[in-house]
């Protein structure tokens, strides 16, 4: 399906893996309902705030959340890459949830996550929750990276920043229609940026609605929100406050 | 029992007091004393007005009074525990009176969450000798290091109402603590207070402490209560909530009457009702409204009017179902039927709380199947036929809370933990390998992945006792406990005029009632209607609004489903022709009618009728087995329909029916098939997988057991937090241990609870080659009332999420299209 741009000038289409196609700064990217961003263009997958070992950090003060999360983050992500074997793999920051994670993988979930740097490049751009980025682990640490003219960044930067491609505020969404409401993560653009949505299993969501978010987009923002097997281009009509 | 012995039961100077008051002791309360003097454990059933609670506190302020002088200050005597905090606080109350006048040298007194820290500090280093508190501070007290001393002289604990908590997750939660309190004094007396339950031995045993019952101590029945069902001059409707129809008449009882407790199901009843009887209200008469929603000191304003006789009229919700009595109400209104007999009894006896006098009630039916359903609980009263809840099994994620509780207070022996634990009601039958499930969730959270050892709870030491692991978890474990966990709750809050945070608090609601609200909309609470302006933090930002049709959300029928009891009683009306004569002549007319164009259910079979209406196929089904059994039923015949092909696209569910539309028609199906008892294995299954109600259930369990933590110190996590958290917590944990302890939790409580299966199970057998289908070319006489609820309650169902969803980004689609 080609991308219908509209008066205002950015488009949406469906694609036909349940992803939302998107112009975006003209690159064309599809964000897909797993939450990661497809730059088909250069084979290029980017994912956001995955917090790595949130689990055992939060178990280490007393709370004994299940230590499944980190096995669980994989699994979708190699969803993910079997789907689309994408050259290259960006992490957009805040990939472990804190600076002993990596320490504590546990050793299948290390394997795991070196097999998926076989047949490709990782790179790892850094977050305030992973601040020197990871230490052992496959891949290379960058503050930030151009990919097709988009700036992948960690955190977004305050006012306007065209073409920029950040993760950090873990965008969600409440969204009613017919009189009932649902809430999900969702990537939040104006056609010009993107913010990404939390990828990591524990990753909690704050509402677009946020102040937060204020003053990031040129015109009104457009939602596009996780489905259990699409991404749902929703208006921001449609997307209430929390 | 005979006259001599009254003065060696009854000091002199008690009986002296009952003189003086020109009373004389009733013989249930000398039981009691009896009861007492021979250390038995008691359960005192007797009707409200019986002097009750008097006859609970009788045996300790005897012994108080004989106590021998003497060395070091005197340990708490007696602990009494009510479900209702403003009951604790209110007995205390009236407790003093008789002390005082008796010269008794007695110290009382209450303590409850709201009271502050100090003081609840200085009780614990100077305990009076009566105290008056709440099962969730008798949980805090297990947690406390040293409660062992505190209670080490104490003689007798008092739980009232049991009727209204032993068959919840309190009611585990306080049977625990019970075998707690029993292990620090051993010789400790337990007095029960209940009133009239259909089956008293399931009470006596929830409250033993050993395998048997404890005592039985029977009041005086009351004067038995005068019922009427109000047959109004309107006809009665045929669908419908609110009995809006019913109001003038309403009103005009509430005239003649002193002063009239007005009951309805729901706080949207409560909210509808006192806008009517306000428009109709010329007189001015002075009509109160009160539910759990409205800030606690407008309620204690209302209570506190109520109890100075200054109105003539409380609109309330099931939060006045238990509590203080009010001499001057004389009448009880029951707007919408009352869905159980106990209920209904408990309510007008709120009338008249004298015993010589009957008790007057009115019930004022909203629609014809509820004029049945008022009908049939009407008669139930009048034989003193009850139903009630049975007894349970407690719950898992409540254990682990005590546990935790047990190691913050004092290092425990896991073999007496177990053996004390059986000694609670509802766990006797708990095995040691639950027991020890449990036991390793709450150290190190049970999981088949053993990467938190290092991050235990609580810990085994080299003596074999199991402590907690530190002071700060400790401190977590007690801002945590309890075993209420309501849905969220917000605050509403004015808004303040220069925008930014709120103002004044109204009151709180459960955020999914603002869940299908837009900015704009406006809707009734608390007797005044609100312009909703939107969600920050926990907080409902609301401006006032002269909006003369506010939205209404969701009437639902009742938070209550309709008894089992109750439900066999319709069916037998709808039945029993020669009865229809009782009637209004609208509903008789009605039930012919349904005989003539369909026909009338057998009383233990199930009636499912077909028909086409306006370009849809409709099946009903009438099992009257509670809205909760019917939901589930839907639920399960939907997807069941899917695959047969006929294109289910919705159903709905109330007490009465069920009733399922599609695409195509379903007069040719094999019913016997379809309502075949299997649909509780794999049809069941699959739709708990995508169901919102386990992670609802999910949430609360996570909550209980301490696995999730809603409160850190000195700071609250948000409740939209922990909704988010709980529910990513549910899928991965869902995913990689499946028959983890808390999911099993989970499914328990959903299955008991919201799903009713229990139910469904068995009117899945009682119809079993009992159907009878009747297939029409029209609607039938008793299809009608739901037909015209469809379209005002929401449709629930596994994939409304993502229905949601696809509707929004459908209107997005529109809207780029049109741009």
């Amino acid at each position: 399906m080609s991308v219908a741009f509209s008066r205002s000038g950015y488009g949406f289409a469906a694609s036909p893996c349940g992803s939302a196609r998107v112009g975006l700064a003209g690159a064309e990217v599809l964000m897909r309902a797993s939450g990661a961003l497809w730059i088909e263009a250069t084979q290029t997958l980017a994912v956001a705030d995955l917090h790595f070992e949130k689990g055992s950090a939060f178990a280490a003060r007393g709370q004994l959340l299940p230590p499944y999360d980190t096995g669980e983050t994989l699994r979708r992500l190699e969803a993910e890459v079997a789907a689309l074997s994408p050259r290259t793999l960006i992490f957009l920051g805040d990939s472990f949830h804190d600076g002993r994670a990596e320490a504590r993988l546990a050793p299948r979930d290390a394997i795991r996550l070196a097999e998926l740097a076989r047949g490709r490049q990782l790179i790892w751009v850094v977050g305030n929750h992973d601040a020197d980025g990871p230490r052992i682990l496959p891949g290379e640490v960058v503050e930030d990276l151009v990919v097709e003219g988009l700036m992948l960044r960690h955190e977004p930067r305050p006012g306007l920043q065209p073409n920029e491609t950040a993760g950090h505020l873990h965008p969600s969404a409440r969204i009613v229609a017919r009189g009932r409401s649902v809430r999900r993560r969702c990537f939040i653009t104006d056609g010009e940026r993107v913010i990404l949505p939390a990828f990591g299993a524990y990753a909690g969501g704050l509402s677009v609605r946020d102040v937060a978010f204020a003053g990031l987009f040129a015109r009104t923002p457009t939602v596009v929100a996780l489905g259990a097997d699409r991404a749902h281009v929703v208006a921001w009509t449609s997307v209430a406050g929390e | 029992m005979d006259g001599a012995a009254l003065p060696a039961l009854l000091p002199a100077r008690f009986a002296d007091w009952f003189t003086a008051r020109g009373w004389s002791p009733r013989s249930h309360q000398l039981a009691m004393l009896e009861k007492a003097r021979s250390g038995r454990d008691a359960l005192l059933i007797a009707p409200t007005g019986g002097g009750k609670t008097l006859a609970g506190f009788l045996p300790s302020l005897v012994e108080l009074m004989q106590r021998p002088p003497r060395n070091g200050p005197p340990g708490l005597h007696t602990l009494y525990i009510s479900p209702l905090k403003a009951l604790a606080t209110d007995v205390a109350r009236n407790l003093t009176a008789p002390v005082t006048e008796m010269g008794l040298p007695i110290t009382i007194e209450a303590r409850t969450g709201d009271m502050s820290v100090a003081k609840r500090q200085r009780q614990r280093l100077h305990p009076p000798d009566i105290l008056l508190t709440t099962p969730e501070q008798l949980a805090l007290f297990c947690a406390w290091e040293g409660s062992r001393a505190f209670f080490a002289d104490l003689s007798q604990v008092i739980i009232d109402e049991i009727h209204a908590i032993h068959s919840s997750k309190r009611g585990d939660l306080l049977s625990l603590g019970l075998a707690r309190l029993q292990e620090f004094a051993p010789n400790l007396r337990r007095t029960g207070l209940s009133a009239t339950v259909n089956d008293p031995d399931m009470l006596r045993r929830w409250l033993s402490p050993g395998p048997g019952m404890v005592d039985l101590v029977m009041g005086e029945p009351g004067a038995p209560a005068v019922i009427d069902v109000l047959l109004s001059d309107n006809r009665v409707p045929w669908a419908g909530h609110t009995a809006q129809h019913a109001m003038a008449e309403v009103y005009e009882v509430i005239k003649g009457a002193r002063t009239a407790l007005v009951f309805v199901n729901t706080r949207f009843q409560a909210e509808f009702a006192f806008q009517e009887l306000w428009r109709l209200n010329d007189d001015n008469l002075p009509i109160a409204l009160h539910h759990g929603s409205l800030a606690p000191e407008q309620r204690r304003k209302v209570e506190a009017a109520m109890a100075r006789g200054d109105l003539r009229a409380v609109i309330c919700t099931s939060t006045l179902d238990l509590g203080i009595d009010w001499g001057a109400v004389d009448l009880v209104i029951q707007l919408a039927a009352p869905k159980g007999s106990s209920r209904l009894v408990q309510r007008v006896g709120r009338a008249n709380h004298r015993l010589d006098e009957a008790s007057r009630a009115l019930l004022v039916p909203a629609n014809r199947f509820e004029m049945l359903e008022c009908r049939a609980a009407a008669d139930a009263v009048a034989e003193n036929a009850l139903d009630g809840d049975p007894a349970r099994d407690g719950a898992l994620d409540v254990l682990a809370q005590h546990i935790m509780a047990c190691a913050c207070g004092e290092p425990f022996d896991e073999d007496g933990l177990y053996t004390e634990v059986c000694h609670a009601g509802p766990f006797k039958g708990l095995t040691r390998d639950s027991f020890n499930e449990v036991l390793q969730f709450v150290s190190t959270g049970g999981y088949a992945l053993k990467t938190y050892d290092h991050f235990r709870r609580i810990v085994k030491g080299r003596d074999g006792k199991w402590r907690v692991r530190n002071p700060q978890t400790a401190l977590r474990h007690r801002l945590n406990s309890g075993a209420i966990v309501g849905p969220e709750l917000l605050s509403i809050r004015m808004s303040s005029r220069r925008g930014g945070g709120g103002g004044r608090k109204i009151g709180e609601m459960e955020e999914w009632y603002f869940e299908g609200l837009t900015n704009g909309d406006t809707f009734l609470f608390g007797g005044q209607v609100w312009r909703f302006e939107g969600i920050v933090g926990l907080d409902v930002l609301v401006t006032r609004s002269h909006d003369p049709d506010p939205k209404i959300p969701s009437w639902g029928g009742s938070k209550f489903p309709l008894s089992t009891y109750l439900a066999k009683r319709v069916r037998g009306m709808v039945h029993d022709e020669a009865g229809w004569r009782r009637l209004p002549d609208d509903v008789r007319e009605w039930l012919e009618a349904q005989k003539q164009h369909s026909s009338i259910p057998a009383t233990d079979g199930l009636l499912i009728e077909t028909f086409p209406h306006q370009k849809r196929h409709f099946m009903y089904c009438y099992p009257f087995e509670g809205r909760l059994a019917h939901t589930t039923l839907a639920m399960l015949l939907t997807r069941r329909l899917d695959r047969l092909g006929v294109g289910p696209v919705g159903y709905l569910a109330n007490d009465y029916a069920v009733s399922v539309w599609a695409l195509e028609s379903m007069a040719d199906i094999d019913f016997d098939v379809l309502f075949q008892e299997d649909m509780l294995g794999d049809d069941l299954e699959a739709w708990l997988e995508e169901s919102y109600l386990m992670k609802r259930s999910f949430r609360q369990c996570a909550q209980i057991s301490g696995l999730i933590e809603r409160r850190f110190p000195g700071q609250e996590k948000s409740g939209r937090q922990v909704t988010f958290s709980s529910d990513l917590i549910f899928d991965v944990l869902r995913r990689h241990q499946p028959d983890h302890l808390m999911l099993k939790c989970a499914r328990t409580d959903a299955s008991q609870g919201l799903l009713d299966l229990r139910r469904l199970g068995e009117f899945l057998a009682r119809i079993r080659g009992r159907i009878q289908v009747t297939r029409l070319d029209k609607l039938s006489p008793f299809a009608v009332p739901m037909l015209m609820e469809i379209g005002k309650e929401p449709v629930y169902g596994g994939r409304a999420g993502e229905m949601v969803l696809e509707a929004a980004s459908l209107e997005a689609l529109i809207e780029e299209a049109m741009a």
